[in-house]
């Protein structure tokens, strides 16, 4: 099994030990990613799903190191062996484009606006690679061209609200990949585009994937997107880790019951039901989470043990994992 | 369908805006942005019309047109009999009772200095100002139970509530006097996936319930194939296909419906790593200066000279498929 492989190599990438995000507010400590422990190998995609606020992308902004002045993280992120989590900022900027990169959600709005989308561009290559102006700006068109930028010369000397959504998402990608990094952390990537646009920008990093070895971490709601990315999946609830297995395991045996809830909730194009499955109720405030595992209150399996006892992550022979006191106590799904 | 009862009839709706840009002298002329271009359409009673369409189409400005909150530039709209179009201002007051609409964005479509009894009863303030307190807290009562919201909020503010319960509210206060109609702009596009499946089925049995008629505008495909029961695709504010929501999803015949219905991921890896996309190349271009003919025609694979003559209109091609393209025979199926 592909999760196995990566679980017991010595090649991986990033490997996640009991990462803990916590915000310190006026209201009180918000814990909004707890225990969670992952593992990327080089050339591997992994899909992090959660709803709104389940912890996702405060994962993805403390492993870049851009977590607000009032988060806190504990644990671990060995970045080829070391944790990038204790690093200083400076040595942090070194790391960060050069070898980890990441695309924001909003490509409206992580551009700067002042500056030509070119400039923006050749900034990166001389300051991680040292280049000379020339060079970067003859690098940062081949790779306009590469992420499908048309006309890309004529395009460096324009400025982002020149372009359509689509276009400064290429951008970002394009930048995001300049130094060819190991590690791209893809933070909603598509969620404010078109499905058509979608639909390119998802060929386009399938594409880079083959092209470049990449590894990617791609943060979405959106199980769809990551069916047709993910080597693994993530899944995520209320800053828990739900259930990690391969893309095969999570979409076709699913067995935590969030999971199971999720997929059976998404209406499909492929199919068509009278009504949707639903997972009753809302998620937990964050401020104050139960004792026991955090999706009780929604989860039509819940029993008494489940509302004192937080279940511990299980792996399976299959090497998937789940959160849940339901299968390793042998209840009947 | 056609032995149904007939309760709304859109003859070639334009809605144009005229832009000028900042600097321009005052006797100088603006452009006209053709946001909604020509749409009929036949609206039944107790049916559900998905609109569907990118970013830009025209969708929500065709939304407000039927319920006549932006000015229409051409064309009518025939509720029961008589034209919105002629109505005055006092006039088209009392017949918003029949009505409604509901908003994308739940928190701020709600007054937040307004608790959720007065949101909900404000609508019977207005047209039934003779009603004394105690009916209207009891039709407040009866409908906020009948949404799933809880008896005791009724005193609570908007932001003390989660995006789906806000948009029960929101739900609620359009509900509350009795409409024949309801025009939801994109309702569920807001919300996680496991609330949204909450929200399209009470919408779902609301309209059992009480014999609505729902325009449903959303981006997402595979929620308008869930509840409706004929489905408009627009493309820069133009209809390109209307079908019932079984002859467009089993066979679309307009080559941009394909294309929109290729890009959809659906959450199943295997099917979506091995599914060919029919990727749009290109952007969406400007409404302010729409291609002659077949608007579709810069983007469209099988586009010719043909394309860029007649603007191509709605025709039947099966008793319950409607499509607008000149090509459709030369259209490999």
């Amino acid at each position: 099994m592909l999760l196995d492989k990566a679980l017991n190599s010595d090649t991986n990438l990033l490997e996640v030990d009991n990462l803990q995000v916590a915000f310190h507010t006026p209201d009180g400590t918000v814990t909004a990613v707890n225990n969670l422990n992952f593992t990327l190998g080089q050339g591997e995609t992994l899909g992090i799903v959660g709803e709104s606020g389940s912890g996702k992308s405060q994962t993805a902004f403390a492993l870049m190191g851009l977590l607000a002045k009032n988060g806190n993280i504990q644990g671990e992120a060995r970045f080829e062996g070391d944790n990038i989590l204790s690093l200083s900022d400076k040595a942090m900027n070194r790391i960060r484009s050069k070898d980890i990169a990441m695309i924001f959600q909003d490509p409206m709005t992580s551009l700067n606006p002042y500056m030509k989308v070119g400039e923006q561009l050749i900034e990166v290559l001389t300051l991680h690679k040292g280049m000379k102006k020339a060079e970067a700006f003859e690098a940062s068109v081949k790779m306009l061209d590469a992420v499908k930028m048309p006309e890309a010369r004529k395009r460096m000397a324009m400025y982002p609200h020149e372009f359509s959504g689509g276009m400064r998402q290429r951008v970002m990608i394009a930048m995001a990949l300049l130094c060819q990094p190991k590690l791209l952390i893809a933070d909603e990537p598509t969620t404010a585009l078109d499905v058509t646009v979608q639909a390119q920008i998802l060929t386009l990093l399938n594409e880079l994937k083959s092209d470049f070895n990449t590894s990617i971490i791609m943060i979405t709601h959106d199980l769809g997107v990551v069916a047709g990315l993910c080597d693994k999946v993530l899944v995520m609830y209320a800053g828990q880790t739900m259930e990690y297995g391969t893309a095969e395991d999570i979409f076709y045996h699913p067995t935590h019951p969030y999971t199971q809830g999720l997929l059976k909730a998404i209406p499909r194009l492929d199919s068509d039901s009278g009504l949707l499955a639903t997972i009753p109720g809302n998620p937990p405030n964050l401020l104050n989470l139960p004792a026991g595992c955090p999706f009780e209150a929604r989860c039509e399996f819940a029993r008494a043990q489940c509302l004192t006892q937080a279940p511990r992550l299980d792996t399976f022979a299959s090497g998937q994992r789940a959160a849940c006191h339901k299968p390793t106590e042998g209840w009947a799904v | 369908m056609q032995t149904q009862k007939t309760l709304m009839e859109v003859r070639n709706l334009k809605v144009h805006f005229n832009i000028k840009s900042d600097n321009a002298w005052p006797w100088q002329k603006g452009h006209a942005l053709k946001a909604v271009d020509g749409v009929d359409l036949t609206l039944y009673e107790g049916e559900t019309l998905g609109v569907v369409g990118e970013s830009g189409c025209g969708k929500s400005t065709l939304a407000r047109a039927l319920l006549r909150l932006v000015p229409i530039t051409e064309g009518n709209v025939v509720w029961l009999g008589q034209d919105l179009t002629e109505l005055d201002k006092k006039q088209m007051r009392d017949k918003r009772q029949e009505l409604q609409m509901i908003f994308q964005d739940p928190l701020a479509s709600l007054d937040p200095r307004m608790t959720v009894g007065d949101i909900i009863a404000e609508p019977l303030h207005t047209f039934h100002p003779d009603w004394s307190k105690q009916t209207v807290k009891e039709a407040v009562r009866q409908m906020m139970d009948r949404v799933g919201l809880l008896p005791n909020v009724i005193n609570r503010y908007p932001h003390e509530f989660s995006g789906g319960q806000c948009q029960r509210i929101g739900i609620a206060r359009a509900l509350i006097l009795k409409p024949k109609l309801i025009v939801c702009d994109e309702p569920v596009s807001a919300l996680d996936v496991s609330i949204q499946a909450q929200v399209v089925n009470l919408l779902k049995e609301l309209q059992a319930e009480m014999n609505l008629s729902l325009v449903f505008i959303a981006h997402d495909l595979s929620v308008v194939k869930h509840i409706s029961d004929r489905v408009l695709v627009m493309y820069l504010g133009n209809p390109v296909e209307l079908a019932s929501k079984h002859s467009l999803y089993a066979q679309p015949k307009h080559p941009y419906t394909k294309a929109l219905m290729s890009a959809v991921p659906v959450p199943d890896p295997q099917i979506e790593r091995n599914k060919s996309i029919q990727l749009l190349t290109g952007d969406l271009p400007s409404p302010i200066n729409p291609p002659s003919g077949c608007v579709f025609r810069t983007r469209c694979p099988h586009a010719t000279d043909v394309c860029q003559g007649q603007k191509p209109r709605l025709y039947p091609v099966s008793d319950d498929h409607q499509v607008a393209c000149s090509r459709l025979e030369d259209i490999p199926a």
